[in-house]
């Protein structure tokens, strides 16, 4: 059985681990069992509500935050948002002996050994996907800050248990008590003091941004900067529009399922490209004109060639209808 | 344990190594932060380096790129190694940190980074599961480093399979054959001896010589300590063995009938033979010894003569390993059989071979067993 099938999995435990914040404990049928490294999520089938028709099936991904060394219980730590498509009302109205279709451990956010030190910044229920890596790197003897920010105490699930078990390496930041988490100081110490850190966040899409823009106001290196991303969607939902490559000859139209590269392959152009993730570059093309605006959705680009929009990878990125509403199109020149 | 084992299993002839396990790669002072070594520990090609803090470091020894060895690059940054081809930099987390063609960096570029340790004076790699590594399971070799104790030690480059080295310390009496100019002598092979396994993973094999003619080593060790000593000694063996390949044996002679059986080894001198082997490939290995002593220790004059007499008697073992490696090589066809004498070393076997099964990398059952080939 491979990790991404879905199986179903017994509800052992469920308990309130903080305001709103509840615990699941599952237990994944006996062919089903595998370690969860730190990191990892289940994706897990919930039900809905569907306007009058009643619920339709959803998948949510949620972190594992401890797990048994033969994966034989999963804990799981959902906070009921009231913002939520009810997927989190579904987790939370789980009990015991009941069912849960989920997947095995799937790995989206690997810890690496051996940075000189290791800054994990959680935020309120993020901690799901930081409590096993803060451990593991502990056990290994590397040095850790868990920096654990919430709005106040009861709002911040398992900070007395990691207290207790790693000591001095959690500092909590908690808004109530006047000790809110100052991200740019932070970081501005790590740049300072620690530039060798590698750092981990999960939280609020706030805390991310907050984050994101610390690290590179204060020059730390991009990739030592690690989060989770769930798929790397563009700014733009994707829709079709034209492509030309008049040095072949060529126009086509690059439907939303497929990618710029395919549609000029299929239509007989014969281009370089290798990872076709938008990471190696081999398959940029210099951009003639836009019509439209170029959805970037590759990392090869720096910031300034994608503002620049002189060229583009087309593997990954895409055209989508500017505000003056033309019809998109894409313009294309060989290198 | 219900069912009995296949004879002849765990005496494979080339036994495989567990990944999951702390193997010494290097000396402390072989590990620079002025330029990477090339070692190979488990079959793992790795780069070794020092951060400018002085923090050891091991990448697996092929860039991201096109698998050049990261080890024939240069040190940069305060903890980082360039690849000698493209230049592609990494820091000590093995995470790409410099693309020197392009602004930008691959977030996917990265070399393993494996667990170490700098301990008892040796960089330890765990060449497994990282998420698994723990420091404390590291085997005690405390004499190497501790204020009590003094000596050196070298490393054999052996031609050999691992589990042959681990079956040469587990049992002495070769050394009436082998060593038989230094350190032999008839009653190896004639005393009792006693082997206790426990349930941590160690082995311990005891063997006493009562009021026996101490062998020239011995001879010279006791006058270093008690100026123009002569006569008989009681001499000492206690084999302790840590899982998977470390064997520290405290040996020692006695002047006889002082007591040092019961307890007192006040008129003695006593030495601990420091040895961890580190599987380089199936045939191959990195046997790094060091012989301590807790007795003159002031002395770098002894320290110097001990380290070059040991060495001396290690090159007898070695000839004969790559000798018996040698014939293994040549007859695919024969099979190990086992004498009492080696006892210590099939605990050591069947401990080696339960850390494999735990890898879900159990020994083969072997096609014929050891009785049908000679039916
Ligand atoms: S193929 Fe690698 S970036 Fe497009
Ligand atoms: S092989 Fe290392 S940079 Fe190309
Ligand atoms: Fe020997």
């Amino acid at each position: 059985m491979n990790a991404r099938t879905f199986h179903d999995a017994r509800v052992v435990e469920t308990a309130d681990v903080a305001t709103g914040i509840r615990r699941v404990v599952l237990e994944p049928p006996a062919g089903a069992r595998r370690r969860a490294d730190p990191g990892t999520h289940l994706d897990v089938r919930v039900e809905v509500p569907d306007g009058d028709r009643g619920v339709r099936p959803e998948v949510r991904s949620y972190s594992v935050v401890d797990s048994s060394p033969d994966g034989s219980r999963l804990a799981l730590t959902v906070h009921l948002s009231p913002t939520s498509r009810g997927g989190s009302a579904h987790v939370h109205g789980l009990r015991p002996g009941d069912v849960l279709r989920c997947t095995g451990p799937l790995q989206n956010f690997p810890v690496r050994i051996g940075a000189e030190r290791y800054l994990l910044i959680a935020g309120g229920v993020g901690i799901t996907a930081l409590a096993a890596a803060a451990r593991t790197l502990t056990r290994l003897g590397a040095h850790v800050d868990l920096v654990y920010a919430g709005r106040s105490r009861d709002r911040m699930p398992y900070l007395a248990d990691l207290q207790a078990e790693l000591g001095e390496r959690v500092q909590p930041a908690v808004s109530d008590e006047g000790t809110r988490l100052d991200v740019d100081a932070l970081l501005a110490r790590t740049a300072r003091q620690a530039p060798g850190t590698e750092a981990y966040v999960c939280g609020p899409l706030a805390l991310l941004d907050a984050v994101t823009h610390a690290w590179r106001r204060h020059g730390l290196p991009s990739t030592a900067l690690r989060y989770e991303t769930f798929g790397s969607s563009g700014r733009h939902a994707a829709q079709a529009f034209r492509v030309q490559l008049p040095a072949l000859g060529i126009e086509t139209v690059v439907d939303p399922g497929s990618t710029v590269l395919e549609s000029l392959q299929r239509s007989g152009a014969d281009l370089m490209y290798d990872c076709l993730k938008g990471e190696c570059g081999l398959c940029v093309l210099p951009v003639r004109r836009v019509d439209g605006v170029v959805d970037h959705r590759d990392v090869y680009l720096s910031e300034d060639q994608q503002a620049d929009g002189g060229s583009v990878c087309v593997c990954v990125s895409r055209v989508a209808a500017g505000p003056e509403g033309r019809e998109p199109l894409l313009v294309l020149d060989l290198p | 344990m219900t069912e009995l084992d296949v004879p002849g299993r765990v005496t494979a002839k080339i036994f495989p190594y567990p990944l999951n396990a702390w193997y010494a790669a290097a000396w402390d002072h072989e590990v620079t932060a002025k330029a990477p070594v090339a070692r190979t520990v488990a079959g793992r090609p790795l780069a070794l380096y020092r951060t400018q803090d002085g923090r050891p470091v091991a990448l697996d020894d092929a860039c991201w790129h096109r698998l050049a060895p990261l080890s024939q690059g240069k040190l940069v940054g305060r903890d980082g190694i360039q690849c000698p081809y493209h230049g592609l930099q990494y820091n000590a987390a093995g995470r790409c940190t410099s693309m020197p063609a392009q602004p930008t960096v691959n977030p996917s570029a990265l070399v393993t980074s494996h667990p170490v340790v700098e301990r008892y004076r040796y960089v330890w790699v765990w060449p497994g599961d990282p998420l698994l590594a723990d420091a404390d399971t590291i085997p005690d070799m405390h004499q190497m480093d501790s204020p009590e104790w003094a000596g050196d030690g070298l490393t054999i480059e052996a031609p050999c399979n691992y589990q042959l080295i681990l079956d040469n310390l587990m049992d002495l009496t070769h050394e009436e054959f082998v060593h038989g100019s230094s350190i032999g002598q008839a009653e190896l092979s004639e005393s009792e001896f006693t082997t206790r396994h426990e349930d941590d993973g160690s082995v311990t094999v005891t063997r006493w010589m009562r009021d026996v003619e101490p062998p020239p080593f011995w001879l010279k060790n006791m006058r270093d300590k008690f100026p123009g000593f002569s006569g008989r000694v009681d001499r000492w063996q206690i084999i302790h063995y840590y899982a998977p390949s470390t064997i520290c044996i405290d040996v020692g002679v006695a002047e006889a009938g002082t007591g040092a059986p019961e307890g007192d080894r006040s008129r003695g001198v006593n030495g601990y033979v420091m040895n961890t082997i580190t599987p380089e490939t199936d045939t191959t290995s990195h046997y790094f010894w060091a012989f301590m002593r807790n007795y003159r220790l002031e002395s770098q004059l002894i320290t110097t003569q001990l380290r070059e007499g040991v060495h001396g008697v290690f090159a007898e073992d070695e000839a004969m390993l790559v000798a018996q490696q040698r014939a293994i090589d040549a007859n695919p066809d024969k099979v190990f059989y086992s004498l009492t004498i080696d006892a210590g070393g099939m605990w050591v076997r069947r401990i080696l071979d339960r850390m494999l099964a735990a890898e879900g990398r159990s020994l083969p059952v072997p096609s014929s067993t050891p009785s049908q080939v000679t039916s």
